[in-house]
């Protein structure tokens, strides 16, 4: 299953041209590199502060387009990452495990879980099932030649 | 008072499925240290699952430690001595063992930056180890899965549909194979790499197409193992970044487990290749599996078997709609891999490439060729194949005899329903001479 980590903004993440500093990308550059190669890190990005963003208001039929920079920086996202896991609990053990990036003020990493293909399959009848027995061994795999 | 005690039980669930979790992450790792200091991968696992029953008995009452590793290992390496100390038998041959560990353990408090280096060597050997070619591919699996992937016995037993016993049997003997065979704890190196690494190439992707077409069971697909099998993939690609066939292999997981949400419709039926929703395919995988191809070429210019198949599940990755596949481009890729690994079946596919590449008749004459081959006499798709380049070079009668043909030797009824429909379409055709 698929998570991902949303990181939230602080004051420091929010500021323009602000630069990490340079222990401190070494320290999430280490992290990163673990949770690669523990083949669990899917993706993962930095955002630009808000100021260069901007937000779209849905109203009925109207679209309101409202530019940055947004207060309240604990509601707004820093960076993310998707990982690949077994469980929430093995999503949350990794992110315990991440540098603080942020030592200068505090700040909340939220872990959400990401729908699979799974969570559409509705509740099969005993029909379905019986059906999927039979073509199961005869699923043709398309790409391997032998 | 019920009330209490159902609080606590569920804080019980929570603390174990924590310690699942923890076991999971740092599971190979702890094992793979303890095997370099034993020299003995069974044993080492022991003393692993001895430390993780240690932690389901303690860390309820302590907490879980900061650092969860470095106390699985400290744990399991203080049996580790216990045991040899009171082994009277054995007692020569590992006093000196117990001397090491202790000194390794006074040495080095800060066990894990001690580990952190050596510790991607002694996964890659716990890797080469545990896919040796000594053991039956069964068991190899089983024991990958066990070892590198952290998953218990049952949930082995799980993936492959296998009653528990036959799955913890299976490990067992593997171990005690790997002992009594004296199986090195070690990366091979010159000319026996290539070959050991084929066989660890070949469980990661044996793992990965029990996941992805689902032999036995009730499921078309069982995704759980085709992430296992990637995630152990991903995790060799880092362990050994330059080899191109690791990225090769991975790159054709990526670009297939691309596919997943597409290859089977609402009702649970397999979706054929080109009749399905490519809007449905997964863009980050197919990304990942494109990046990987990228990192094998900048390796070197030689093609292996996996990376010539990623290369040509990347062709169709690619391609927003079918038509705008580069056919010629397959055919060549094909060609590579008839050369590498000859089989009537991967001719037949490049025949059908080379049909939609320079037109049916260059196919057909492919296809007629392998018409005497034995191996193909009961393979449904060389008559369907050939049926439809008959088709569509207009030869409708002869069309009609190998879609009929196609019809009686499949066993899907879906698919029998659509060749009898084109046969009947061949009867019916007004251009039909």
């Amino acid at each position: 299953m698929r998570f991902m980590v949303i990181v939230k903004a602080t004051p420091e993440t929010e500021k323009e041209g602000a630069l990490p500093d340079p222990q401190l990308l070494l320290e999430m550059g280490k992290y990163n590199e673990e949770l690669s190669k523990a083949g669990v890190l899917l993706a993962l990005d930095g955002l630009h502060p808000s100021s260069k963003g901007a937000r779209v208001k849905f109203s009925g039929k109207s679209r309101t387009v409202i530019d940055g920079p947004f207060t309240e920086a604990k509601e707004l996202i820093a960076g993310f990452s998707i990982l690949q896991v077994k469980s929430l609990e093995e999503a949350i053990e990794w992110v315990k495990r991440g540098p603080n990036s942020n030592p200068g003020s505090d700040y909340e990493v939220e872990i959400r879980q990401i729908f699979e293909m799974e969570d559409f399959t509705p509740i099969l009848s005993e029909e379905q099932i019986q059906r999927k027995v039979e073509r199961r061994a005869e699923l043709p795999n398309q790409t391997a030649n032998k | 008072m019920s009330a209490t005690d159902s609080h606590h039980a569920a804080e019980q669930q929570t603390l174990n499925r924590t310690i699942e979790a923890v076991w999971r992450i740092e599971s190979a790792r702890v094992i793979a240290g303890l095997s370099r200091l034993t020299r003995d991968v069974g044993l080492a696992e022991d003393l692993a699952q001895e430390a993780l029953v240690a932690a389901l008995e303690q860390w309820p009452r302590s907490g879980v430690p900061d650092n969860p590793a470095a106390w699985l290992t400290a744990t399991a390496k203080r049996r580790a001595i216990d045991l040899f100390r009171r082994n009277a038998v054995a007692r020569r041959k590992y006093e000196d063992l117990a001397r090491q560990l202790e000194a390794f353990e006074q040495t080095s408090p800060d066990l894990d930056s001690t580990l952190d280096n050596p510790i991607s060597d002694d996964l890659l050997r716990l890797v080469f180890i545990a896919c040796h070619p000594i053991l039956s591919t069964e068991s190899r699996a089983a024991l990958t899965l066990r070892l590198l992937g952290g998953l218990t016995t049952d949930e082995i037993a799980r993936a492959f549909l296998t009653p528990e016993p036959t799955i913890a049997q299976r490990i067992v003997r593997a171990k005690r194979t790997l002992a009594d065979q004296q199986i090195p704890f070690e990366v091979p190196c010159g000319p026996e790499l290539n070959a050991r690494l084929s066989s660890v190439l070949e469980v990661v992707y044996l793992i990965f197409n029990e996941g992805y077409s689902a032999t036995t069971g009730n499921d078309l697909m069982r995704p759980a193992l085709c992430e296992d099998a990637l995630r152990l993939g991903r995790m060799l690609a880092e362990l050994t970044p330059t080899e191109p066939e690791v990225h090769g292999l991975v790159a054709l997981m990526e670009i297939q487990a691309s596919r997943t949400r597409a290859r089977v419709n609402s009702t649970g039926e397999p979706v054929l290749l080109f009749d399905q929703n490519r809007a449905e395919w997964d863009q980050l995988l197919i990304h990942r599996g494109l990046t990987a191809i990228e990192r094998a070429h900048k390796i070197n210019t030689t093609r292996g078997p996996y990376l010539l198949q990623a290369e040509i599940a990347a062709c169709h990755a690619r391609a927003r709609t079918p038509p705008n596949t580069n056919w010629p481009r397959i055919v060549l890729l094909y060609t590579e891999l008839a050369q590498l690994t000859p089989s009537p079946v991967i001719e037949l596919n490049r025949a059908v490439a080379v049909s939609m590449a320079y037109g049916p008749h260059a196919g057909l004459t492919l296809v007629d060729a392998l018409a005497a081959e034995p191996s193909l006499a009961r393979y449904h798709l060389l008559p369907s194949v050939r049926a439809d380049l008959l088709y569509k070079l207009g030869r409708h009668p002869e069309a009609r005899i190998e879609f009929e043909r196609a019809a009686a030797l499949t066993r899907n009824a879906r698919e029998r329903h659509l060749l009898l429909t084109r046969a009947a379409s061949c009867q019916t055709d007004p251009t039909d001479p």
